[in-house]
């Protein structure tokens, strides 16, 4: 049996053809060459189709709500910096209700894995435009077509320091299985944006939009520049996927919590003595 | 014989009167009864600001609205204060403060007292506030030596010449003080050097620490922040993680995390912000993941007033949070209650896996008190986080109700969680069966939390015509009323676990009894509860929700009309 997989059949509520299950196959790919012990990873996810991942791999899981999936994920990783920590969700769950959460987790720098399933629709609500929706994308909601500036994860991520900055395509296996195993290597919070059709609801950016949109950085692409890479960041007419930005890996959360200064043992695990406690009392 | 003096100090905000009240209430209360509770406004310079210190020789616990000296270190102050002053008054102040006139047919006193003039004196008009220490030593008689080194603990992080010019500011002070030889009439108790004195704020933050509190994750709001910024001092002696939410969404989605992740956590909010994490005590609820929540209630609705006190969100904490689910809403009216009740919460949170809800008021937290030292009890340190085997179930159905909670990277097992309805596994699931059973499961846990309910003190005679009933912050002017009544026919009913409540209070309530039920707030949020959840007929409500707690003398007059007996 696989790890992270499971040895009986499981009931998965996507699509069929939704771009989501080669996500799954590439994650769990990726789960097992990189040499972590399978309780040690948790996911934290909040609510929407690209949400139920954990609940298809058998690791810990915190399924909590929707657009709260960082919150969760960054005090998980701070009672027990040993855990590997995956914060996953779609773009209406991590870029609409979590922005917030999103915006201001950059800046804490946990060493957190950020993977967020980015199809430009609200797929389990049955189509509404998300933040990454194009203009003139039109749903039962922007019956005339979207007229907000879509949401760019990755410039955002970037003015806000974030140190690896990546997108994908679900179907390039390989350089998403890549990209996701080094964002797990990587010492602080990594974005991976991972584009991927919605079949039922997005019948404009599908497989062969993101075929045409999208491209591959060369090998020679030295994603260490913040500023080229807020350049590639910022096209979104031509899509860069690839690991856009890799910067010097910046003190994370937990390195700099006043705890862990001299004392590496999860607080999870420390008892409190009541004797000092006591002190204050008499 | 009852001896109590009120002692009011009015200036404006940034005029040192909290470090003035700290200083006076640590050095007096080794030797009187002490109590002290301010009146402060929602800004940070200017405005209006008051604190009150009772000295007494009997044990005081609550605001009294007569006043025996007055301090006016401001000409704005007077007029809020002068249906306050009455026989005896003292009023100090410079000449154009106060109306001597006014006073004196109030047969009160105003002494001119040129604080500033002494200030600049002794080198600069921020010693204004030790000036005034050093002035209420002499009047109360304090030890000099032992002032000068509450003034060298006070400020002890400053450098050395700005505490000798502090000390000299005081020795004028009480120097000056002699000049009026005023005489005070309240003998010392000895007795009293066997209490602590504390903030309300400081009693919730021992009592988390004493809960094995080990993080804190929350957003800046009064009352609240008092109790992130105790456990933020606390954070590198006791090994707590602290940290400042984007939003109150955030910080106790961030408190839940913690737990899950094997921390024992709280947030720290009022009102306003307890309103948005309202999704989230429902999320505690369905994940059966614990989680502490200190609601720290202040006047709304909306901003309403930001500074002052209110009783008015029990409603909002018995019943936050979509769908039906068990909880615990525990609130401290006395100190010792601050710490063991709030580190009940921790234990209560572990072993029931639901979410607890302290609630205090900014009366409580901002006043200061005595509280007599006690040991702290380890039984409530217990963990009940248990390594998980291969096929561990994070909601296996038994006999006890609670499935045991593992923890991530703790054993072999996994420990999945999931908001949506779920299987033993933790999976998702719409099985209706499953859903009832899931349901049930968690509703029953109110009886098993019942089997540990926090029982009510019952304070004054065990046989009485009346009863008074009273939870959170009233409890100390209910108290001192019972104590200061010479008729022995009424008793005050002190309810420290408001929700949910125990069929055994029934026995306080049996029906040939008057029942008043006194709260600071409009609408008798906990009398509503004792009518719905026990049935209990109450005939009479006494209200208050103008921002102040309540007075002794209120308390006295409303009985009074009640009972229409003269108290």
């Amino acid at each position: 049996m696989k790890k992270f997989d499971f040895d009986y059949p499981i009931d998965i509520a996507w699509c069929p053809g939704c771009g989501n299950f080669s996500i799954r196959d590439t994650l769990i790919d990726a789960l097992q060459e990189l040499d972590i012990n399978q309780t040690d990873v948790v996911f934290s996810s909040g609510i929407g189709q690209a949400a139920k991942m954990p609940q298809y791999i058998n690791a810990s899981y915190f399924n909590g709500l929707h657009g709260r999936a960082l919150p969760v994920a960054v005090a998980i990783k701070a009672t027990n910096p040993n855990l590997t920590v995956i914060a996953e969700g779609g773009d209406g769950d991590m870029y609409g209700e979590g922005g917030n959460h999103f915006i201001h987790n950059i800046r804490r720098n946990s060493d957190i894995t950020h993977l967020v399933h980015n199809n430009m629709v609200y797929g389990l609500t049955k189509g509404q435009a998300s933040p990454t929706s194009k203009k003139d994308f039109t749903t039962p909601v922007q019956v005339s077509g979207v007229t907000n500036e879509p949401f760019n994860p990755l410039s955002v991520a970037l003015t806000l320091g974030a140190t690896f900055v990546a997108r994908t395509f679900s179907d390039e296996k390989e350089l998403t299985k890549e990209i996701i195993k080094q964002a797990i290597n990587h010492k602080g919070y990594a974005l991976v944006d991972i584009l991927h059709p919605c079949v039922s609801f997005n019948k404009i950016n599908n497989f062969a939009w993101y075929k045409n949109n999208t491209y591959i950085l060369e090998e020679n692409y030295d994603n260490s520049n913040l500023m080229d890479s807020m350049k590639v960041a910022m096209d979104t007419e031509k899509m860069a996927l690839g690991i856009i930005y890799k910067g010097k890996e910046q003190l994370t959360f937990e390195k700099q919590l006043a705890v862990y200064q001299n004392n590496l043992t999860p607080i999870s695990f420390r008892k409190r003595d009541l004797t000092s406690v006591n002190e204050l009392i008499d | 014989m009852r001896e109590s003096l009120t002692i009011v100090i009015s200036g404006e905000a940034g005029q040192g009167l909290q470090t003035c009240e700290d200083l006076i209430m640590n050095s007096s209360s080794k030797q009187y009864y002490v109590y002290s509770c301010s009146d402060v406004m929602s800004r940070v310079r200017g405005g209006n600001n008051t604190v009150e210190i009772r000295v007494s020789n009997f044990h005081v616990y609550a605001y009294k609205n007569k006043i025996d000296i007055l301090f006016l270190l401001n000409d704005h102050s007077f007029d809020r204060l002068k249906n306050r002053i009455g026989d005896n008054t003292i009023v100090f102040g410079e000449e154009s403060f106060a109306s001597r006139s006014f006073i004196e047919n109030k047969n009160g006193k105003f002494i001119e007292l040129n604080l500033e003039y002494l200030a600049k004196k002794a080198g600069s008009k921020l010693f204004t506030n030790t000036i005034l220490y050093g002035f209420t030593a002499g009047l109360l008689d304090l030890d000099s030596d032992k002032c000068h080194r509450q003034i060298e603990d006070r400020f002890k992080k400053l450098n050395d010449n700005i505490i000798s010019d502090n000390k000299k500011a005081f020795d004028i002070g009480y120097q000056d003080l002699k000049k009026n030889n005023i005489q005070i009439k309240v003998t010392k108790s000895e007795e009293a050097k066997n209490y602590k004195v504390l903030h309300g704020n400081t009693a919730v933050g021992i009592g988390a620490l004493a809960g094995g509190c080990n993080f804190i994750s929350a957003y800046p709001m009064s009352p609240g922040t008092g109790l992130l910024e105790y456990l933020a001092e606390k954070s590198q002696d006791f090994e707590v993680i602290v940290e400042q939410a984007e939003d109150e969404i955030a910080a106790l989605n961030m408190v839940i995390g913690a737990w899950y992740g094997g921390a024992r956590a709280i947030t720290t909010t009022s009102g306003g912000g307890f309103s948005l994490m309202h999704e989230a005590v429902s999320l505690s609820a369905m994940t059966e993941t614990p989680c502490v929540i200190h609601l720290a209630q202040r006047p709304g609705p909306a901003t309403g007033l930001p500074t002052r006190t209110e009783q008015a969100d029990l409603t909002n904490a018995v019943y936050a949070g979509h769908g039906e689910f068990s909880r615990i809403v525990l609130a401290p009216g006395k100190l010792e209650d601050g710490v063991l009740l709030t580190q009940k919460a921790f234990y209560f949170a572990d072993k029931y896996q639901v979410p607890v809800i302290i609630l205090t008021d900014q009366h409580f937290l901002e006043s200061i008190g005595q509280m007599k030292k006690f040991t702290l009890n380890e039984k409530y340190l217990k963990s009940y986080i248990v390594k998980t085997n291969k096929d561990y179930k994070r909601y296996e159905l038994n006999e006890s109700g609670i499935s045991d909670r593992g923890i991530p990277g703790y054993g072999e097992g996994f420990v999945k969680v999931d908001s949506d309805e779920h299987d033993e596994n933790g999976s998702i699931t719409e099985d209706f069966d499953m859903r009832v059973k899931m349901n049930k499961k968690r509703l029953a846990r109110k009886q098993l939390i019942l089997s540990d309910y926090v029982d009510a003190d019952l304070i004054g005679p065990k046989t009485y015509k009346h009863l008074i009933v009273g939870w959170g912050s009233t409890y100390g002017v209910l108290k001192e009323f019972i104590e200061g009544r010479e008729k022995q026919d009424t008793a005050f009913l002190y309810v420290k676990q408001v929700f949910p409540l125990d069929k055994r209070l029934l026995d306080y309530f049996s029906s040939n009894k008057t029942i008043i039920v006194i709260e600071n707030n409009s609408t008798g949020q906990f009398a509503n509860l004792l009518q719905q959840e026990l049935g209990i007929n109450i005939q009479h409500r006494v209200n208050k929700y103008s921002g102040e707690p309540f007075s002794i003398e209120e308390i006295e007059r409303s009985l009074e009309e009640v009972l229409n007996e003269k108290i």
